[in-house]
């Protein structure tokens, strides 16, 4: 397998604040990845840097073999190959869901409208919510909204999928409706960098589960040595709190 | 003496004339100035939330500078100040062409144009920053994220503000007088001069651009409701899907 992404001895500091400390890691290409961790304790920051969202101060990512921290980035072309997905959803408002999806292709790759909307619609259709085309953001429910995010983000054919909190925004009766499109996109093969607390989705899908504290990385393990026999305190102390009940 | 009315003097004579060519100077000057307020405010406003210093300074130093002088100086300004500075040929065509007309045309678009700016910017500034950060992520440049997502919704969300300002534009277009652009006002003044009979002249004058007014208002209102994005509270009257 090849590298999809690379962090090496990265840093980053917002203001005083030490965010992220030495971190390395590296994530395959089709390897699902789930951060989790205690909140402020670096797992957003880190994936934001993935496509630049954030700015690092010290060490190097690479994705695809291309360094992204470098001055001269073409950002807009490292964004198409890697989708992101957000906790709070950050549809437009102002369009449809399908308008939604087809926005990135049109105006970014010039696709005609023709084209980009058969893709919109196959994508709709992916996330299981054909139906909902026409609809505005506000008339959809979370569940429905955070899918059309996920069509919206695969859209450019991405090659790496960004989730940040994806369903802790959500009501618990829609978080299985998300979890179920991003299973499919995994077995499909997508590499996946998804900061979640969903354990059961860890469980079932992670190929390996990172565990972050205080802008580190704690412990990095395939899922069953990672819920069986943590090696840190601090992952047992998190997984003992997360997992009680 | 007791005042006596006489309200034929509006329709007798040159009145009715005059008020006519005042309504139509006075909207043509309002429409362009509107044009370049609009125009210059968008502009500044989006630069003035730029994640780009240089323009955001560029921006504020237009808004500082223009809103913060009273427009009867901008109007004397541009009347009595630029033309000598033009290049000959240029001040041969404005004072062969009204330059009295488009002199009140900059001095309005462009005062008009800083407060738009800031009526804008507050605009942006009531979307969250996320939405920025979910256009760029999906590929798009900031200056597209601003053109297809923060814009739309921003000019959307200041309907009601910008009415207030285009109807101030409207009101103001009456210090043109001052340079003597023969609109609305003036004309009204000219009818009080040559029928002595300024409480007729000045309630015609009146009259007139509360009727202009209030057709504005009207029409912001339903563009307003037009466009409305859903899940917004809008109008007052509740969802409007």
């Amino acid at each position: 397998m090849a590298a999809a992404i690379e962090f090496r001895g990265v840093n980053k500091w917002f203001g005083p604040l030490h965010v992220l400390q030495d971190v390395d890691l590296t994530v395959e290409a089709g390897e699902v990845v789930v951060v989790c961790g205690p909140s402020g304790s670096g797992k957003s920051t880190l994936i934001r840097c993935v496509n630049r969202l954030e700015v690092i101060q010290k060490g190097e990512i690479v994705v695809h073999g291309q360094s992204i921290t470098g001055p001269r980035v073409h950002l807009s072309r490292l964004r198409a190959e890697v989708g992101m997905v957000f906790q709070s959803f950050n549809l437009f408002p102002h369009m449809t869901a399908l308008e939604n999806v087809m926005l990135a292709p049109v105006k970014v790759k010039g696709l005609p409208g023709a084209g980009a909307e058969k893709i919109a619609r196959d994508l709709l259709e992916r996330v299981r919510i054909p139906e909902q085309a026409d609809h505005y953001p506000a008339n959809l429910s979370g569940g429905q909204q955070q899918r059309v995010a996920i069509a919206r983000a695969l859209a450019m054919q991405p090659r790496i999928m960004l989730f940040d909190e994806p369903t802790s925004a959500l009501d618990p009766e829609m978080i299985n409706e998300v979890l179920e499109v991003m299973t499919d996109l995994a077995r499909e093969g997508m590499t996946m960098m998804v900061v979640s607390h969903e354990m059961g989705f860890a469980r079932r899908v992670a190929h390996r589960v990172v565990f972050m504290d205080g802008g580190q990385v704690v412990e990095v393990q395939p899922p069953e040595a990672f819920f069986a026999a943590p090696t840190s305190d601090r992952t047992k102390d998190f997984l003992s709190k997360i997992l009680s009940h | 003496m007791k005042y006596q009315f006489n309200w034929s003097v509006l329709w007798s004579g040159q009145s009715g004339q005059w008020l006519l060519s005042g309504l139509i100077l006075t909207l043509e000057l309002s429409v362009l100035a509107w044009l370049m307020a609009v125009v210059l405010g968008t502009v500044a406003g989006a630069f003035r939330t730029a994640p780009w210093k240089p323009l955001r300074a560029v921006a504020t130093f237009y808004v500082e500078f223009f809103r913060n002088v009273p427009l009867l100086v901008w109007m004397f300004f541009w009347y009595f100040g630029v033309p000598p500075l033009l290049p000959r040929a240029l001040q041969d065509w404005v004072f062969a062409h009204s330059l009295e007309f488009w002199a009140a045309v900059c001095a309005l678009g462009v005062y008009s144009g800083a407060r738009f700016s800031e009526v804008l910017r507050s605009g942006i500034q009531s979307i969250p920053r996320t939405l920025i950060e979910a256009s760029v992520a999906s590929g798009l440049t900031v200056a597209q994220a601003y053109r297809h997502v923060i814009l739309p919704i921003a000019l959307r969300l200041i309907i009601p503000p910008a009415t207030s300002e285009s109807l101030n534009l409207l009101k103001n277009s009456s210090v043109a007088l001052t340079i003597s652009v023969a609109e609305l006002t003036f004309q009204t003044r000219q009818i009080e001069t040559y029928t002595a009979k300024a409480i007729e002249a000045l309630t015609a004058g009146t009259l007139v651009y509360l009727v202009l007014c209030v057709t504005i208002a009207s029409i912001m209102g339903w563009v307003e409701r037009r466009t409305a994005i859903p899940g917004l509270i809008t109008g007052g009257r509740g969802e409007s899907r």
